[in-house]
C-alpha cells in the first residue's frame, strides 16, 4: 500500500470511528442542546471520512464504501484514543477537547501538503472543524478544574499524544500544557493496536450490510 | 444540442433538498458547467462534506441534463472552493424571507465563539441585533441556533464558511 493511500486510511478511520462514537450520544445527551451538537459533530466526521475513503478507494481500486465496511478489525488504522466507548460526559468532552486539538495541528500540516487533492480536502474539513473546536474549547472552560474532568485530560492525554506522527508531538505538548508521555507508555497506545471495544463497535456498526451482503445501498 | 446557458437554466431551477426556498445555484454550489458534444460536465461542491443530501443533488443534477437531451457527467469536488460568500445576493434574500439568517461574510481568520457570541447577527424577522447564540448546532450542520431578545423569536443563523 502506498504511503499516501495508509496516511488516507489513518485519517478516515480515526474520522469514521470517532463520528460513531459521538453519535452514540445522539438521544441519550445531557441536554437537547448537546444531543443536537453531538449528532451535527459526528455528521461532520463521517462525512469526513467518505471524502478521504473515496481519494483512498481510487488509489486503491476499490470503493469507500467497501473501506469503511468491509475490512477486518485488525486492518484498520485508527488510534485507540477514538475507539474507547460509552465514556461518561467529563470523559467524552476530554476527548473530544483532546482529539479536535491535535486534529487542528494534523489538518494545518495537511493544508500545506504538495498533494494539491489532499490538501484541498483537509481545507474544506478544517472550515468544519472550526465549529467543533469551538464546542470543545466552550466546553473545556466550562469544565476546567472540575476533577472528573482533570482527571479524564489526564488519563487521555497519552492517547491524544499517540494519535499525532511523532513531529506534531511536541507542538500539542507545548499547546496543551502537559509533558511528553514516556516512550514506552505511547508504543502501548500505537496506532493500529485495537481494544476490544473496537470489535463490538464493528460489529454493531456493519451488521446491515452484512446481511445481504453485495446488495446496493 | 445543448448549450451551457440551458444547463444553468435547468440547474437554477432545482431546488436545495434541504431548504428548497433557494435553489442549486442560488447556493452557489455549481462550480462549473462544460459541453463537449452530447457531454455535459457539471462541478459541484458539497456544502458540507457529510451533507446527506448530496447523492439526491447529483441525481436531480444528472436528470436534468438527460431532460436537455445531455449525458451527464456530474462531479463532486471535494475541496476548498465553496464558502457561504458563493451564495448569491438573490439567494440570500431568499433565505431571509423564509425565517433563515444569511451567514456572515467569511474574514482572513476563521470564525471565533466570540464572535458568535457576539450582538452582529440580525434576527430575519425583526431586523433587531439584540440576538443570542443558543446552539453552535441546529438542524443541520450548516446553521446554528439564535434567539432574537427583540422579538422573542428563535430563528437559525447560517454558519460562515
Amino acid at each position: 500500500m502506498s504511503e499516501r493511500a495508509q496516511q488516507l486510511l489513518e485519517l478516515a478511520d480515526d474520522e469514521l470511528i470517532l463520528g460513531w462514537r459521538d453519535s452514540e450520544w445522539t438521544g441519550i445527551a445531557p441536554s437537547l442542546e448537546e444531543d443536537v451538537a453531538f449528532s451535527s459533530i459526528a455528521q461532520n466526521e463521517i462525512g469526513h471520512a467518505r471524502a478521504l475513503y473515496e481519494l483512498a478507494a481510487r488509489d486503491l481500486g476499490t470503493t469507500a464504501d467497501a473501506l469503511a465496511f468491509d475490512r477486518s478489525p485488525e486492518e484498520y488504522r485508527c488510534a485507540p484514543l477514538v475507539e474507547l466507548r460509552r465514556l461518561d460526559w467529563a470523559r467524552t468532552i476530554a476527548r473530544h477537547w483532546l482529539y479536535e486539538t491535535a486534529d487542528e495541528l494534523r489538518l494545518a500540516e495537511l493544508k500545506s501538503s504538495d498533494d494539491a487533492e489532499l490538501a484541498g480536502l483537509a481545507a474544506k474539513m478544517d472550515r468544519e472543524e472550526v465549529y467543533h473546536r469551538m464546542h470543545a474549547q466552550m466546553w473545556a472552560d466550562r469544565l476546567r478544574g472540575d476533577e472528573r474532568f482533570e482527571s479524564a485530560v489526564e488519563e487521555l492525554w497519552p492517547y491524544a499524544v499517540a494519535l499525532l506522527p511523532e513531529p506534531l508531538r511536541r507542538a500539542l505538548s507545548e499547546q496543551v500544557g502537559r509533558p511528553l508521555p514516556s516512550n514506552s507508555l505511547l508504543l502501548e497506545l500505537e496506532r493500529g493496536r485495537h481494544s476490544d471495544e473496537l470489535d463490538e463497535l464493528l460489529e454493531e456498526m456493519t451488521v446491515v450490510r452484512r446481511s445481504i451482503p453485495g446488495a446496493t445501498w | 444540442m445543448v448549450t451551457a446557458a440551458q444547463v444553468w437554466e435547468a440547474l437554477a431551477e432545482i431546488p436545495d433538498p434541504e431548504i428548497p426556498v433557494v435553489s442549486l445555484v442560488d447556493l452557489g454550489v455549481v462550480r462549473d458547467v462544460a459541453v463537449d458534444g452530447e457531454r455535459v460536465r457539471v462541478e459541484f461542491t458539497p456544502t458540507f462534506l457529510g451533507c446527506p443530501a448530496l447523492e439526491v443533488m447529483r441525481d436531480a443534477m444528472a436528470r436534468a441534463v438527460r431532460t436537455l437531451g445531455g449525458e451527464p457527467d456530474v462531479r463532486v469536488i471535494s475541496d476548498d472552493s465553496w464558502s457561504t460568500d458563493k451564495i448569491t445576493p438573490a439567494g440570500r434574500e431568499k433565505l431571509r424571507a423564509a425565517g433563515f439568517a444569511p451567514p456572515a461574510p467569511r474574514e482572513a481568520t476563521a470564525p471565533t465563539l466570540v464572535q458568535l457570541q457576539s450582538g452582529v447577527f440580525r434576527c430575519p424577522y425583526c431586523g433587531s441585533k439584540d440576538t443570542k447564540l443558543e446552539n453552535i448546532f441546529g438542524p443541520t450542520p450548516c446553521r446554528s441556533v439564535r434567539y432574537c431578545n427583540g422579538c422573542r423569536q428563535p430563528f437559525e443563523q447560517f454558519k460562515t464558511i
